[in-house]
């Protein structure tokens, strides 16, 4: 038969100092994975998301990112010609040969300057990107020097607001507007037009052709025929893949982060619920000896005092899902090492973080409760009675 | 001191409990000097480099190439005493997780305006400088892949396209940080005769007279260049190498949050075990005030019961923690070079410590220290 629930629960609260430093111990655990989980995820979604699974990145053959690659104007004509490309209403094929240089720019906490990724673009990149929108302001204008900067960045960079004249390359250029784009990392970007930045950037050529494919499923068929293309030297990506790729660096390190310290701390918090447990357990002896008495099986004593345990810890994870949600949606920001310049993301907790944040605490209460429960449900009746 | 018998006595009454405990601090602070170290690595390296050498770097941004001809000029410069330049290389040894540095060097030169930062046989820089595609490495890289000299290496360039054999021609010891042990050394006339019309040096080394000119040879070199069509950013090497740390934004912030997180989670397992134990003991402290202990003297056992725990614990964690990072060469990927706990971390590290001892024992101490006689015989757990 089983003990009730309630017994355990009474119990607990028999306790409350003790019981409740416990439970927190394992709060602070639950917190802080649940902190640096949301900060690697962010910064995955950020990366993630700046991709579309309908386009196509192509690079120099050999390059591992934007700032790595090139292409030049014959070889992106040559891409742009591909059959599979999607077209626009007015029939144009949806194709975006883009320039891509990080820049020294001015930083609006003074200090200095940051590398702030410039793209240079073709006004069909807005129908390529299809996430990509004008927040305030407008576009630039095609022949001038116009930029408009990602709503992510915006904030981070002197000289930023819509009218203003930002420096970069040597240059001012007119700030006409700002956009979003769904999160992604193009929200840490300046662009402009590909013509009037490829003099200022790096001379007569492009670092990317992106283009939208008619058919998401013809992606094999168009990279074979790109790569094996006698006149071409380049690897052709799915842009969703591709970006996600340029996260990996980074999102090592802070999932070894995440690990290695929840793990630690983690032990530490096991030690002090084994110690709370076998207090518990200790000063429980007489009452465990009358359970057994009664006829409840040393099985149904185990099983009640790792539910104790349980209990104790999933309320420690409860209050640290709690303390730790605050901090979705607080930007910060770092340096994506594969672009070589900055990049602001949001913490990001989802539902599927919070959860295992709760696992992880079940896994604490029952390893810190499995040998004080075994005490007791191996406990010797007729000494413990005494 | 004739006390200790009972301290002890206490402590190894529950020998899991203080095991248990007295490991939860040593984890806690192990982690704390981690962490901390992290923060302390990065500082460093943001701090290491001469005051005599400057950079001279794109002033658009550093992937900018700078022109071959600005080296002349550079040397033109009062103040200026020797010039090198060198680029980032960005190849991949066999798998993209390979990560190490190497630059593109002009190697007589490069060589001599670090000299003094590294040690290298004079046969082994010879055989460097004489072979084109000869490289030298770092002794740390050189054990992490297991190479040995005369080995044939081959990186494949994700930024200079195609493969490059190379042949380890020496191998060096690094005497400063900012010479580091995990990086290798090619020609930057081997990248450049493959790629003549576009490679061009990504940043000048320059070696001054005196560094107490820094200011004005920066103002005059940037002044020289400034209405050309490759403005110069030139800096002390130092605030090159700092400008790379910052790179990271707030790490400092998260690892602190983190380290005072970690420190929080084991004050609460000490000081509920310490509070276990007292709690269990209230009948024997009645007997040690009926046999005449002093309301202090109980204080400090209870405290010293508590000291032991902490202070254990700090030379178990603070000790691993010291010796296992230098002893795996941990340097995540280069990104922390030199990563090795500070003595100012230690000093905080058992600062800590204490404050922990004092926190999980105060309580449990001035309780046990009020506690009347009477009262504490009656009890009945």
């Amino acid at each position: 038969m089983k003990i009730p629930l309630v017994y355990n629960i009474r119990s607990l609260a028999r306790r409350p100092v003790s019981n409740a430093m416990t439970a927190l111990g394992v709060a602070f655990v639950v917190g802080v994975f649940i902190a640096t989980l949301a900060l690697a995820n962010g910064f995955r979604m950020a990366l993630v998301k700046t991709g579309s699974p309908d386009n196509v990145v192509v690079l120099r053959k050999g390059a591992d990112s934007e700032l790595a690659s090139g292409i030049s104007r014959d070889h992106a004509a040559i891409i742009g010609a591909l059959p599979e490309i999607a077209t626009a209403s007015d029939g144009a094929p949806l194709v975006s040969p883009e320039v891509f240089v990080p820049m020294d720019i001015a930083s609006a906490s003074g200090g200095g300057a940051q590398l702030v990724v410039t793209r240079g673009v073709t006004t069909r990149a807005f129908e390529v990107r299809r996430s990509v929108h004008i927040t305030a302001g407008r576009m630039f204008a095609p022949g001038r020097d116009e930029v408009i900067i990602g709503a992510a960045i915006a904030p981070r960079l002197a000289h930023s607001a819509v009218g203003d004249t930002i420096h970069f390359g040597g240059r001012g250029w007119l700030v006409t507007g700002h956009f979003a784009a769904g999160g992604s990392a193009f929200e840490s970007e300046v662009w402009g037009q590909n013509e009037q930045l490829m003099p200022v950037l790096r001379g007569e050529f492009f670092q990317v052709v992106v283009f939208r494919l008619r058919d998401r499923s013809r992606f094999g068929a168009v990279q074979q025929k790109l790569q094996n293309d006698p006149r071409l030297q380049v690897d052709a990506r799915r842009e969703s893949d591709f970006y996600a790729s340029q996260s990996v660096v980074l999102r090592t390190i802070l999932n070894f982060l995440a690990i290695f310290i929840t793990s630690i701390m983690a032990v530490g918090a096991i030690f002090g619920a084994v110690n709370t447990m076998y207090a518990a357990v200790a000063s429980r002896t007489s009452e465990i000896a009358v359970l057994l008495t009664l006829g409840f099986r040393p099985r149904s004593v185990l099983a009640s005092f790792l539910a104790e345990a349980a209990f104790l810890a999933l309320v420690g994870g409860l209050v640290g899902c709690l303390v730790a949600l605050p901090i979705n949606g607080i930007v910060t920001s770092t340096t994506n090492w594969s672009s070589f310049s900055m990049i602001a993301f949001q913490f990001l907790v989802t539902p599927r973080i919070l959860v295992e944040g709760l696992i992880f605490s079940l896994v604490m209460g029952v390893l810190g409760g499995f040998f004080p429960a075994r005490r007791a449900a191996r406990m010797p009746v007729v000494e413990a009675i005494r | 001191m004739k006390f200790f018998p009972l301290v002890w006595a206490n402590l190894t009454r529950h020998k899991r409990r203080t095991a248990l405990t007295t490991l939860s601090v040593a984890l806690a602070l192990f982690l704390f000097a981690s962490l901390r170290s992290v923060v302390t690595t990065l500082r460093a390296t943001g701090e290491v480099g001469s005051e005599t050498r400057m950079i001279v770097q794109s002033a658009k941004a550093i992937v900018f190439f700078l022109p071959m001809s600005y080296r002349e000029r550079l040397l033109a410069v009062p103040g200026v005493q020797a010039a090198s330049w060198a680029n980032w290389f960005g190849g991949v040894y066999q798998d993209p997780k390979n990560f190490f540095a190497q630059f593109a060097v002009d190697p007589e030169s490069y060589l001599d305006v670090y000299a003094g930062d590294y040690d290298m046989p004079a046969d082994q820089r010879a055989a460097f400088i004489r072979e084109r595609t000869g490289c030298i490495v770092g002794k740390s890289l050189l054990d992490k892949f297991g190479w040995h000299l005369g080995q044939n290496v081959t990186l494949t360039g994700t930024i200079f396209e195609g493969d490059w054999p190379v042949t380890i021609r020496g191998v060096f010891r690094s005497l400063d940080p900012v010479f580091s042990e995990d990086a290798m050394l090619v020609h930057y006339d081997m990248v450049y005769e493959r790629y003549p019309t576009w490679v061009r040096p990504g940043w000048y080394v320059l070696q001054l007279k005196n560094p107490a000119l820094a200011p004005q040879v920066a103002a005059a070199i940037d002044s020289e260049f400034k209405n050309s069509s490759d403005p110069t950013k030139t800096g002390s090497e130092r605030a090159f190498n700092a400008s790379f740390v910052t790179m990271w934004g707030n790490v400092s912030f998260l690892m602190d949050s983190i380290g005072m997180a970690v420190v929080f989670a084991i004050l609460l397992v000490a000081a509920n075990s310490m509070m276990l134990s007292a709690r269990e003991r209230t009948n024997e402290v009645g007997v040690l005030k009926t046999v005449g202990f002093g309301d202090r003297l109980l204080f400090g056992l209870v405290m010293a019961e508590a000291g032991g725990i902490a202070a254990a614990g700090a030379v178990l964690g603070l000790g691993a923690a010291t010796v296992l990072w230098p002893a795996i060469h941990f340097s995540a990927m280069g990104f922390l070079p030199g990563f090795r706990v500070t003595p100012g971390t230690l000093a905080l590290g058992l600062g800590i410590a204490v404050l922990l001892a004092v926190a999980s024992g105060l309580l449990p101490a001035l309780s046990a220290a009020r506690l009347s006689a009477v009262q504490a015989l009656r009890h009945v757990e």
